[in-house]
């Protein structure tokens, strides 16, 4: 991963702005962008809210937005929705049967705010 | 989420400013807020900056999620000695600025600290330019009085949630009595974490640098009990 040059000192791994500035930097390549980020949760959650995961059309990944259990989930709906053009927020959670066949381990429920990123004005 | 939001989250990163960036739900119409604004969004905003904490809120009828971008935690380490080479890179991952102070050259190099800032002043005056804040942890190594204290002496003064102190129980003891004549209270003596780090039985440099990054963590995010 290509750490941005604008943010010294610090490691990119897990910062959201430096997430954000690699989306960036994707869409600015050509490509198609989305971002996800956790906007609530419920119960246990592996990441906490405000969490950000960027993915683009090749399905590179960058950030996180769970332990890894929703991820897969949250990529196809963003591939769609880098296309589509519209924000959606999911939710994830025991209750969800899409989510329990996901697999939401660890009991808690997440929403997760999902958009394209977009360079209009 | 526009580009150009990203580009003004970068500017105010440079400039070390805290903003806000709001995102209405029903549609991803985006704002950023600073902490001068009025409105019913700032003001929530205002109070998601003071607790540091995203969230959700509704305003008005309108579902907003609130995001917030606060200047990088830092950290000030001084002395750089063997400890503090396994320190920077763990607090930089953490997610720390991280800065060595040490005037001894030959300690605070750039091959022994290869991507972390280094200032060659001696304590005082490296203090008063870096004006730790509540958002900065400082971390004295050195083992040497005449670059620990005077740094010491500064962090106390300062809002800094994190002031830790190497050095054994002897040590420290002997390190209030010099501090406490040069006029440092009982009170902020108090505020030194020494013998410093979690107790985690840790024996090499690696691994005091380990329960180091423990125990500023644990400052930082349950409050510092003292």
């Amino acid at each position: 991963m290509t750490s941005p040059t604008t943010l010294p000192q610090m490691d990119a791994a897990d910062d959201d702005l430096a997430t954000l500035c690699q989306a960036e930097s994707w869409l600015e390549a050509g490509r198609q962008v989305a971002i996800a980020r956790v906007v609530q949760t419920w119960g246990s959650s592996p990441r906490p809210v405000g969490s950000v995961l960027a993915v683009d059309d090749r399905m590179h990944m960058v950030g996180s937005v769970s332990g890894g259990c929703v991820e897969s989930a949250v990529v196809q709906e963003a591939l769609d929705i880098m296309v589509h053009g519209e924000p959606r927020v999911l939710e994830f959670g025991v209750t969800n049967e899409e989510a329990w066949s996901v697999g939401l381990a660890c009991g808690g429920t997440i929403r997760i705010l999902v958009e394209p990123l977009t360079d209009e004005a | 989420m526009r580009t150009s939001t990203i580009s003004q989250l970068k500017r105010a990163r440079e400039r070390q400013q805290s903003v806000v960036l709001a995102t209405r739900l029903r549609d991803g119409s985006e704002e950023l807020l600073s902490p001068g604004e009025e409105s019913a969004l700032a003001d929530a905003a205002r109070d998601a900056l003071r607790s540091d904490r995203n969230g959700a809120v509704t305003v008005r009828g309108e579902e907003w999620f609130l995001q917030v971008f606060n200047p990088p935690l830092r950290m000030i380490i001084v002395g750089g000695v063997h400890i503090a080479q396994h320190l920077a890179p763990m607090a930089r991952q953490t997610g720390y600025a991280v800065t060595l102070v040490d005037p001894r050259a030959a300690f605070a190099s750039a091959e022994r600290f290869p991507g972390t800032e280094l200032n060659h002043q001696w304590p005082g005056p490296a203090m008063a330019e870096l004006a730790p804040d509540q958002r900065t942890a400082v971390v004295a190594l050195s083992h040497d009085p005449k670059i620990d204290d005077p740094a010491l002496q500064a962090a106390l003064q300062s809002s800094a949630f994190y002031v830790g102190a190497l050095g054994s129980r002897r040590t420290h003891a002997g390190r209030c009595e010099r501090l406490a004549q040069a006029g440092v209270s009982q009170e902020r003596l108090q505020r030194i974490h020494a013998p410093i780090g979690l107790n985690i039985a840790a024996r090499s440099p690696a691994e005091i640098a380990v329960s180091i990054i423990a125990e500023v963590t644990e400052t930082l995010r349950r409050g510092d009990p003292r």
